[in-house]
């Protein structure tokens, strides 16, 4: 148990050292770039002393290590500052899209894992041969195409033209679960075509490794049935892989979500990102994108942890 | 044992590389489509039956026809025009950002993976962090703070790319550091420069070209999004990304306002994708 937990600290301190140069890096983003942030915001007509005294009421005018160590330490304690625009505190509005945006999120995996994963071991299991190739190159093009592409495609097809699907993701206030349901497909239908390719690709990847492996001949060699073969000797060393790129593209699906957010009217964190941008509102802009790092070092931890305790050869006390 | 580690000659390797991807079907199909959209960007302007530009308000939101082959959009802009027009700028923004990005990715991690240390490690920490932010995330704090033009969307980009493409040809050079050609160099006195730019680069081009074709997809992919979103190509160019934009609350009733611009970015991404498939693979056998 001490090598779990050695490698858990050591996973942490990674994070937290990656963690502490991005909010570095945001902080640079969000109130050194900008220049004169009272100017950017009352704009370049405004009176000097209006923005000096709009400065002074924003603490911007303080030396930069201050200002950065005031958002930085309020940050941590769930004070991320006060909104440019609505001057009430940024943390409802993060929390609040960010449960939304998660929910978003959930139903992407929940679509996209089983399919993908279903499919990478289909093809390699059909290596070289039509369904692999359809599989692949579908998986590839999806891949490739931009959220707000896809997604207008969809709104089109499903939408418009067949009538299946609601086209905004805002539902009445009286629906039901499946009635929210519903609304949340079509605009999580880009997100889980993007990723479909990736997971896809890699867990076919993994299959047709273990598959050639000495370990799965050896097992087809002392008659074990086909099923038996496939379930626990081929797809738990195929899937390991795998486990990792999802770990990394649930970071990117936030990404993915300012689109789709914004396309489908969705009040998440990426809409909230940006709106913030459009609006200039630095303590929003800056808290909704630390967030969305945040996310993603978390579910890259979770990703680690997963592929640990998953990997026979790195976990300790023995073989089942 | 230094016979195995003399690197071959670059000169075959690449008529190797050349033959492989040219009877490669998915080289071929993307760069046929990647030379189609090239040829509309050079040439577009002086084919389009009408001016992408011109208003004629009388015709708005005609549906296709054999007059508008694409239909109209709100100000009676012929649809058709405009696609065709269309590939100019993301094939002037998302080219140069994929340039920026590679040379300073290349001499970065040319650096990082010659020197090692602790230069390499302090690098190695700073693409970790930003890599943990999605590009279109980075790219949207970096146009809110700088203003957005073509040129900040070039830099931006480009930089954002400079991590990625640092790691890959950080690995590459890994590999080659240990070498004899790199070994007889350094007993040649020659200076780090020479030794990185001059011996170390030619070995690892391939690498480098592959990466980069993967990063012009990424690129025409970000730059569209940031066209949708607001933050990239400005109005009045007919950008496919910015058209879509303004005619995405039409979709309901007048489909060909967006349909055309849509499959014109699907088909440059997927085609700068094919072309990049078809590279890696013949790089690679």
């Amino acid at each position: 148990m001490s090598s779990i937990a050695a490698f858990l600290g050591q996973r942490l301190g990674w994070a937290v050292m990656t963690l502490l140069i991005l909010s570095v890096m945001v902080f640079f983003g969000a109130q050194v770039l900008p220049g004169n942030i009272g100017r950017a915001i009352l704009g370049p007509l405004a009176d000097v002393a209006a923005v000096t005294a709009l400065n002074h009421e924003l603490g911007v005018d303080r030396p930069l290590w201050v200002q950065y160590w005031d958002w930085i330490s309020h940050f941590v304690r769930g004070d991320m500052g006060r909104s440019f625009i609505y001057h009430t505190p940024v943390f409802p509005f993060v929390a609040a899209s960010l449960t939304k945006s998660l929910a978003l999120a959930l139903v992407v995996c929940v679509l996209v894992i089983p399919l993908s994963l279903a499919g990478g071991v289909y093809a390699a299991l059909k290596a070289h041969r039509a369904a692999d190739r359809i599989i692949t190159l579908t998986g590839l093009a999806m891949t490739v195409v931009p959220e707000f592409v896809s997604g207008i495609i969809l709104i089109l097809v499903f939408g418009v033209w067949l009538r299946w699907l609601p086209i905004s993701a805002k539902w009445a206030d009286d629906a039901g679960l499946l009635g929210r349901l519903d609304h949340l497909i079509l605009p999580a239908l880009p997100l889980v075509l993007i990723l479909f390719g990736y997971i896809a690709k890699m867990a076919r990847a993994g299959t047709l490794a273990a598959l050639e492996s000495d370990y799965t001949r050896t097992a087809v060699l002392k008659g074990l049935p086909q099923a038996t073969v496939i379930g626990r000797h081929v797809l738990r060393n195929a899937l390991l892989p795998t486990i990792s790129v999802i770990g990394t593209q649930v970071g990117y699906l936030i990404g993915g979500l300012i689109v789709v957010e914004t396309l489908f009217n969705y009040r998440g964190i990426g809409a909230l990102i940006f709106s913030a941008a459009k609006a200039k509102d630095f303590p929003m802009l800056q808290a909704g994108v630390l967030t969305v790092g945040l996310c993603y070092t978390v579910a890259a931890i979770f990703a680690d942890l997963l592929f640990y305790l998953l990997n026979p050869r790195l976990r300790s006390g023995g073989a089942r | 044992m230094s016979v195995a580690a003399v690197a071959p000659p670059a000169v075959s390797r690449w008529r190797d590389v050349r033959r492989i991807a040219l009877r490669s079907p998915t080289f071929l199909s993307g760069a046929a489509i990647v030379l189609f959209w090239v040829g509309c960007a050079l040439f577009g302007a002086r084919l389009t039956p009408y001016d992408p530009l011109a208003d004629d308000v009388i015709n708005s939101l005609m549906p296709p026809s054999s007059e508008h082959w694409f239909g109209t959009d709100q100000l009676g802009r012929d649809v058709f025009s405009r696609v065709i027009a269309g590939a100019r700028d993301i094939l002037t923004v998302a080219p140069l950002a994929t340039g920026l990005g590679t040379a300073a990715g290349a001499s970065l991690g040319l650096a990082s993976g010659y020197f090692g240390g602790w230069f390499d490690a302090i690098v190695g920490r700073i693409i970790d962090a930003f890599l943990a932010l999605p590009l279109i995330v980075v790219s949207l704090l970096a146009l809110t703070a700088l203003g957005t033009s073509n040129a900040t969307v070039v830099a931006v980009i480009g930089l954002s790319f400079t991590p990625i493409i640092a790691r890959t040809v950080r690995a590459a050079v890994l590999g080659e550091r240990e070498l004899d050609y790199v070994v007889a160099c350094h007993l040649r006195m020659e200076s780090s420069a020479y030794i990185m730019f001059v011996e170390i680069l030619p070995n690892v081009v391939a690498p480098v070209l592959v990466e980069a074709t993967v990063r012009l997809g990424y690129a025409i992919f970000a730059v569209a999004t940031l066209s949708f979103l607001g933050f990239g190509i400005q109005p009045p160019s007919p950008d496919w990304g910015l058209s879509i934009a303004t005619n995405y609350s039409l979709v309901g009733d007048y489909y060909w306002t967006v349909l055309f611009d849509a499959l014109a970015i699907a088909s440059l991404v997927i085609g700068v994708n094919l072309l990049a498939d078809g590279l890696e693979h013949a790089v690679r056998d």
